[in-house]
Formats: C-alpha cells, structure tokens, sequence
C-alpha cells in the first residue's frame, strides 16, 4: 500500500462515562516518524488503539481520524479489519504475549499478508523467509518454523515486527516496543525499525514513556499528560528546551533524578515509575 | 516426549498400586473378621471356616494383596461370594450400560456447554448471556437426584417421551430402545455437568479474548470474532482437552446414583446392591476397576494434551 | 471507586447482592436447625395411615407424605443433618486441607514428594466411590458421610493451597522474611498462612457447598442418615416412588438442598471478591463467572475441587 498521511483532528474518546482523550489534532506526513510520550495513562497508547480501531468495546469515540483519504471513525468492524493488517501495521510491547503460542512463527508473521492478499502455500513460505530476512533473523529457516517460547525475547519483538510489516503497511503502530527487551536488544530493534521506515513509504507512530529511547528515533515529539497532548515539535528542540513542566519531569526521568531544577511534578513522578515498574527483564535475549 | 510418556506411565502404575492398596486396607483392615462380615450373622461357624480357606483370608494380609493386585492385571479377579459368577465377567457385562451412558452423557455437555460458553463470553454483555450464567451457577446446585426425578415426572409420567426407568433385557440388541432408557439418565447428568463445563469454558474464553495476541490477530485485519475463532479457541480447545479426563471421571461416578435412581443395571447399581449384600470381595474389585479407570483416563489426557499443545512438547525438564 | 475510605473485606461481602443472598439463606438454615432442636409443627417420624397424602393446610403446611408425616416438620428437622455435615466436613476437610499442604508445599523433600504423588492419587478418587468404600466397610451413617466428604475434599483443598503457598513461598517479601532471619514457623505465621487464607475461605465455602450435594447423593443410596433421621436425601429417595402420583412433594427437599447448595456457590464467589484486594470492585460484573479453577467442584461425580488450571496455558506451570 502507499503512505498515507494520518490526520487527526478533534478526536475525543470516552469509555464507560469517563473521557479519556480530549480533542486531540495532530498530522503526521508520509514518511515521517512520530513520536508520542507520556506517563502511564497520559493516553498515548489509547490514541493509537483509536487509530487503528482497537478500542475496548463500548469506547465512544468523536472527531476526526483520517489515513490518507479515508476517514476511519464512524467505519463498522469489518471495514477497520480490512485496514488493519493492510494499512496499517502494530508492533506491541510484550512479544512473548502478542504472540499466539500455539502457531509456528512463520505463519504469524505472513497473517495480515495472507489475510489481505490472495497467496499459494509457496508464496506464503517464501513471503516468511524474507521477512525473517528483513527483519534481520539469522537462520530464518529455523525461526519460521519455530514456536514463539523457542526463541529469543529479542527475535520474539522482530517476528512480530516481521508480521507488522507484512503487508507493507503506510503506517506502523509501535507501542512500546523496546520496553519489555534486553538493553542489549533494545538498540537493535530501534535501529530495524528506523531502518525500515526510511523514506517517504511507511510512516511511525512510536510509543514511549522513555525520551531517551525516542531521541534515537522520531523527528517530532507529542507530549502527552492526562488524555491531552501539552507540547509538541522536533524532537531535538522539546529535547533542548522543553516548554511544558510534563515534559521538563521527563527528561528529568530520563536523566536520572541528578538533574539540578527540574523537579518532577508528583503527578508526573507517579506516572514515570507506573512505567518504570513495567520494564522487565528478558534474559532470554 | 518419549522420557514424558516414561515418567507418566511410571506415575501412572505407581498412582494405581496406591489406589489398589488404599482401597484393600480399608475394606480389609477391619475392626473385625472379614469372613464373619461377608458371611453375616446367621453363618454358622463351619460356614464362616468354609468361607475363609475360600477367599483366602487365612493367608497373611501381604499375599492376600499381592494375590488380588496380580489377579487384577491379568484380569482374574475370582469369583463373588454371593452370586458365584466371575467377578470380572459380571463388571464386563455392567460395563456396557455404564460406559455407554457416560460417553452419552458427556457429549450431551460438551453440546451444552462449548458452543453457550463461547457465545455466553463473546457476548458477555448480552442480557441472555446474564442469564446463561446465572442458570448455570443455579443448575450445578442441582442434586443429581432431584433433577433425575424432575425429569421423570416431566418426560415420561406428564408428556410421555421416555421411559421412567429400566433397561431392555435384550440389551444392546435392541439399541434403539436402549438409547431410549438412557436418554433421561444421560440427560441428568449431562446438563447438570455442562452447567459446570459451562462456566469453565466461558471463562476460558473470556481469557483468550482478553489475551493480547489476540488483539495482535486482530491488528493484522481479523474482526474480533475472526480473531477469537482462529487465535482463541485452540486454546480454548487444549484447556476443555485438559479437563476431559476430570470431567469423564465426574460423569463415570455420577453414574453411580443415577443408574439407581433409573433403575439400570450398571456398575455404580451393582456397587450399591454388592455393598448391601457384603461382598466385599467384589466390592473392592469394583471399586479398583473404576478408579483405575479414572486414573488411566487422567493419564491419556495428559498425553493427548501434550501431543496437542506445543509448548509442552519441548519443555521436558520442568517441575 | 469514589469512596473516602476503602471497605473492609465484610463491608463489600455484605455489600455484594450475592453475598447477602447466601448469608441471609445460610442465617435461614442454622435458625431452623436450631429452632428444631425445641420446636418443630410436629413430630417429623409421627405416622399415620389416616393422615397420608394430605394437601397442604394450616395444620400441615406442606402436607403430609405417604406414611403420613409432617413434610414440613421432616423439611425443617434435616437442616439439621445438613448443618451437622456441612460443619462436620468444614472442620475435617479444612484441617486436613492445611496439614496437606503445608507439609507437601513445605516440607522436607522426603515429605512433599510422596504426598503430592499422594494427593494426586487421592484426587482421582471420587468423594462418592470413598464413601461407598467407607460405608462397605463400616457401614453407613452419618460419620461415613462426614469423613468421605472431608477427606475427598481436603485432598482438594490442600491441593489447592499447596499451589498458592508454593507460589507466595518465592515472593520476595517472604524471601525477605526469611534472610531477615525469621524462623521457618514465624514466616509461616506471619507471611503465608495470613497470604493463603482468602483461597483456602474461599475453596472451603465451595466445598462446604459440595458436601451437601454428596450427603443428599449418599443418603438416596442409602449410606447417609439412618431411616430415624428425617435428612433431605433421604426424603427425595422415601418420595421416588410416588412421584407420578404426588409429584409435589418431592419438590421441597430438592428446592431446600438447591437453595443452600447455591447459597454457599455464591458466598464463595462473593468471598473471593471481597477478600482479594487486587480484584477491587471492577469485576462485579463479571462475577457470576470470575475465576473458574476454584469454583470448578463436580456436582456430580463430587470429584472435589479441580486443579484449577488457568484458562490460558493450561498447566503450563503445574
């Protein structure tokens, strides 16, 4: 498919009587690699369910969410799951659970392709093996044919960026997506996916609460706090000089608690380590 | 898999010499003399001598357990006391009223409960799916009995549909009208059963579709409920597979009360009337046979559900 | 969850319609047993050929059955039995519930290894073929009942509390305790048996359940009660006869045994919510379905309490 640009404007999103977004705009260009920051429950894994359809069921949804010219809010189920997988591509932030443990993980990472698209047994394999290549898995003989709990957290988190990307997607979801990894690993896997959403082609939506982890990868930078997006800009300026004390209390997360003036809010501190405590260990890896 | 099926069969065998020894030391230990117990009261004194070198009671307690373990893996396990037949030939023969209706009885909540536990989660805000679930908790509170003799007054003496009770003499070489006396019985069972299995698969299922791989089937363009039927249930599958042997075993006994109630001559009927009569020889046979049949049941699911899951199959060295 | 304070574990068990429903039923049952005990409409084992079969009335409130006696005299007089195995199997399964596990959850090796091969066998047996086996060889009677039932279930119980106390046994408080030099009994007393006592209420609440389900099974097959006690299985087996006549009268010893049978269902459900903090009020909804493991009992092959395998990954990490 080609890159759409993502538009969103107005988008309010309330579940079970509480709003939880409040009228979020933004763009994002072809091409372009977006990312969004905040503490837990500042919304931003929520804007990114909303985009691609995933919401918990009874989320009322408002605004505007437009991928290229189609406009995804109000679309029926059926409509959403044939951009999903095709359009759109995810990458979550536990392999080991966004994995289906009972199939092989070459069919997994060819699923949104053989969804959207008509292909053979052969196609399929071959479309497996290039994939695991892409991705970078060495052997991919062994790793299409492997079980997820066969391999390595790190091999787990590029299989599954493997099947994201399958269908060659305009935009790629990626929730956390080095969280859960090996610092050793976490490098490799932000390198991949720079490397494959270099040009104009797929675009990046990347999900943190790190600003370390997004200074290596994203232009521009959405800061959110409490279903609101408070500040945004090239990252390297929100980097440099933050506006919003959110986002002061961030980089001071990142930096460690050393950095002189730049006290946390305890709203913020509160958040910053519900996202720290998240951060596991795969030794695995 | 070859050291699993190993270790599984030596659990297995060791499971089944503990069984055998359970149940000998409780009807053989006894307070009192066990010639005198089966002989009862009016036995004269002769009679009871007569009835111990027969059995074998003399004997030390370690050979006559040795004896009857042997016996009972080589199928020989003598005679009863009371009707003079081979013990292991009247079990055959009860067998195939009490296998039978477990196999029916357990389809019958297998029908039940999978397909309303999968819609009663996927829809589980639905006011039906509510209530599913509330008469499921209310059925499982149900005595066996009770919901036997309901059955009874409402499909055979009201509208007339099935027999109350028995079983053709014929047997098997009537099996329509066999199915017919068995329908009642398994029905009681079953759906009291399902109720439970109900809940169980209804909760499984509400698991996968919380599982976030299934969200992951989803993001790659599945609707949910595409997602819950290629990603969610074959593991909902593997879990009701890994209660199967449970739940056989459930309706194997529940059997016991419901072939009396309906008047069946099965094993859990034959139980019930050796143990009124005292022979306890055969008792302690019958009460092997089905345990032993309970714990080899839990051992094939073990296997089976090995075989089906894959992350089992290479995991050999855990706890 | 808007409230000041968060409520006590009782607070949100009385708070919960499920919870007050079983209290209310099982407060129902202990009043009328103990009102029997001096009270009664009249003599539940008084019978009469003139007085068989007669239609509800205000001398006979459920009528009379065919020996004619006062149904409802016979209905109250065995929630006696109920109460009486009901306590009797708490007591018994619940203790050897605890002994069982702590010692294969905790034991030297040579103890927990041969009694979990133990509680596995033991699990297999079901509660109804032990006490067909107990009734053979001692005969029958109440006592068989309470000790199949306690026995069959406290394997289950301790099977299930084994599991939770290994699992709290590697919790880093606990390992804490432990390298802060606590003895092996004061970490029991302080850290585990306090962590595993909200599964153990609450598997003792569905067994407790179970137990009157088995005592009306084995009373019907006649290993219960003895005929001089009015017990609500054995009125459903005295009325199996007649029920083409007099279908009405077996209506209420099975309604009775449904109704506590339910009301300890519930109270466990109930309990689970309102001792596990972790659950808060978000489940209630859910609730009729929460947690299937530990309310899998068999109602009808009493096969006590199920492993309780997670729905997902079953017995991956048995």
């Amino acid at each position: 498919m080609t890159a759409p640009a993502l538009t969103v404007s107005g988008l309010t999103v309330a579940i079970g009587g509480t709003t939880l977004l409040h009228d979020l705009s933004f763009a994002l260009a072809p091409g372009e690699r977006l990312g969004f920051i905040g503490g837990s429950g500042s919304g931003k894994t929520l804007t990114a369910l909303a985009i691609s359809g995933l919401l918990p069921e009874g989320a009322e949804v408002h605004g505007s969410i437009r991928l290229g010219d189609r406009e995804l809010v109000g679309l029926g189920e059926r409509e959403l799951s044939r951009v999903r997988g095709d359009v759109i591509g995810m990458v979550f932030q536990e392999p080991k659970s966004a994995l289906n443990p009972l199939r092989r993980l070459g069919r997994q990472m060819t699923e949104s392709l053989a969804l959207h698209y008509t292909l053979s047994r052969a196609q399929r394999r071959e479309a497996a093996l290039r994939l695991a290549a892409q991705v970078g898995l060495g052997d991919p003989e062994r790793i299409v044919r492997a079980y997820p709990h066969e391999v390595s957290g790190g091999q787990r988190q590029r299989a599954a960026i493997a099947a994201a990307i399958s269908a060659s997607p305009g935009l790629l979801l990626a929730d956390e997506p080095t969280t859960a990894l090996d610092v050793t690993v976490q490098r490799g896997v932000l390198r991949l996916l720079r490397e494959l959403t270099e040009g104009d082609e797929c675009s990046l939506v990347f999900i943190t609460h790190d600003l370390a982890v997004l200074a290596e990868i994203a232009e521009r930078v959405l800061v959110f706090d409490r279903g609101r997006i408070v500040e945004q800009g090239p990252t390297m300026r929100i980097v440099r000089a933050p506006e919003h004390a959110v986002t002061r209390a961030l980089i001071a997360a990142a930096a460690g608690p050393a950095v002189p003036g730049a006290r946390p809010r305890s709203t913020v501190e509160d958040g910053a380590r519900g996202s720290d405590a998240e951060v596991r260990d795969d030794c695995n890896a | 898999m070859s050291r699993f099926l190993l270790v599984r069969a030596l659990t297995l065998a060791l499971g089944l010499v503990v069984a055998s020894a359970i149940i000998f030391a409780a009807l053989r230990l006894l307070p009192g003399d066990v010639a005198q117990i089966i002989g009862g009261t009016q036995a004269s004194p002769q009679q009871i001598e007569a009835l111990r070198q027969q059995l074998g009671l003399d004997r030390p307690l370690l050979a006559q357990y040795l004896d009857w373990l042997f016996g009972a893996a080589t199928g020989r396990l003598g005679d009863s006391v009371v009707t003079g037949t081979p013990i292991a030939t009247e079990i055959a023969q009860k067998a195939q009223v009490t296998v039978p209706l477990t196999v029916y009885s357990l389809v019958i909540a297998l029908l039940v409960a999978v397909p309303l536990g999968v819609l009663g989660a996927y829809r589980r805000h639905a006011p039906t799916s509510r209530l599913m679930s509330v008469l499921g908790v209310v059925a499982a509170a149900v005595p066996v009995v009770w919901a036997g003799l309901i059955g009874i007054v409402v499909f055979s003496t009201w509208l007339g549909w099935l027999p109350a009770q028995g079983f053709p003499r014929s047997g098997w070489e009537s099996p329509l009208s066999a199915i017919r006396s068995l329908t009642l019985p398994a029905l009681t069972i079953g759906l009291i059963e399902g109720a439970i299995l109900f809940r169980f698969v209804k909760s499984a299922t509400l698991g996968a579709l919380g599982a976030e791989h299934l969200r992951t089937a989803m993001a790659q363009g599945r609707t949910r409920l595409q997602a819950l039927i290629g990603h969610g249930l074959p593991g909902v599958g593997l879990s009701i597979v890994s209660m199967l042997g449970l739940q056989a075993a459930a309706l194997l006994v529940g059997a016991v009360v419901v072939e009396q109630l309906f008047a069946l001559p099965g094993l859990g009927r034959m139980l019930v009337s050796d143990v009124g009569n005292r022979d306890l020889i055969k008792v302690q046979s019958t009460l092997f046979v089905l345990t032993g049949v309970i714990l080899i049941l839990g051992a094939l699911v073990d296997v089976l559900h090995r075989l089906m899951d894959p992350r089992l199959r290479v995991e050999e060295d855990q706890e | 969850m808007t409230r000041s304070a968060p409520p006590t574990a009782r607070g949100r068990l009385i708070r919960s319609p499920r919870g007050l429903f079983s209290l209310v039923v099982l407060a129902l049952l202990l009043s009328a047993a103990l009102i029997s005990l001096v009270w009664l409409p009249d003599d539940p084992n008084f019978s009469s050929a003139y007085r068989a079969w007669l239609p509800p009335s205000p001398e006979h409130w459920l009528g009379t059955d065919g020996s004619g006696r006062d149904l409802a005299s016979r209905l109250i007089a065995g929630s006696r039995v109920t109460v009486l195995v009901v306590l009797g199997a708490a007591v018994v399964s619940g203790a050897i519930g605890l002994v069982l596990a702590v010692l294969a959850g905790l034991g030297p090796r040579w103890v927990r290894e041969p009694l979990v091969i133990l509680i596995d066998v033991l699990i297999a047996f079901p509660t109804l073929l032990l006490a067909i086996m107990l009734a053979a060889a001692y005969g029958s009677g109440i006592p068989v009942v309470v000790a199949a039932v306690g026995i069959g279930f406290g394997v289950a119980i301790g099977r299930v509390v084994r599991a939770e106390l290994r699992q709290l046994a590697r919790e880093d408080y606990v390992l804490a305790a432990r390298a802060a030099g606590l003895s092996r009994w004061a970490v029991l007393r302080t850290h585990l048996l306090p962590g595993v006592a909200p599964v153990f209420t609450v598997q003792l609440s569905l067994s407790m359940g179970l137990a009157i389900l088995a005592e009306a099974g084995l009373s019907y097959l006649g290993f219960g009660a003895p005929p001089s006690v009015p017990s609500w299985g054995r009125m459903l087996a005295e009325t199996q006869a007649f029920i083409s006549v007099h279908p009405a009268v077996v209506l209420w010893p099975g309604l009775a045994i449904t109704l506590t049978v339910l009301a300890f269902t519930l109270l466990g459900d109930a309990l689970r919510e309102a001792l596990d903090p972790r659950l808060g009020g978000e489940r209630s909804a859910a609730g009729a379905d929460a947690g299937s493991g530990a309310t899998l009992g068999t109602a009808t092959g009493l096969i006590a309490g199920l492993p309780g395998a997670p729905p997902d990954g079953p017995g991956v990490d048995r």
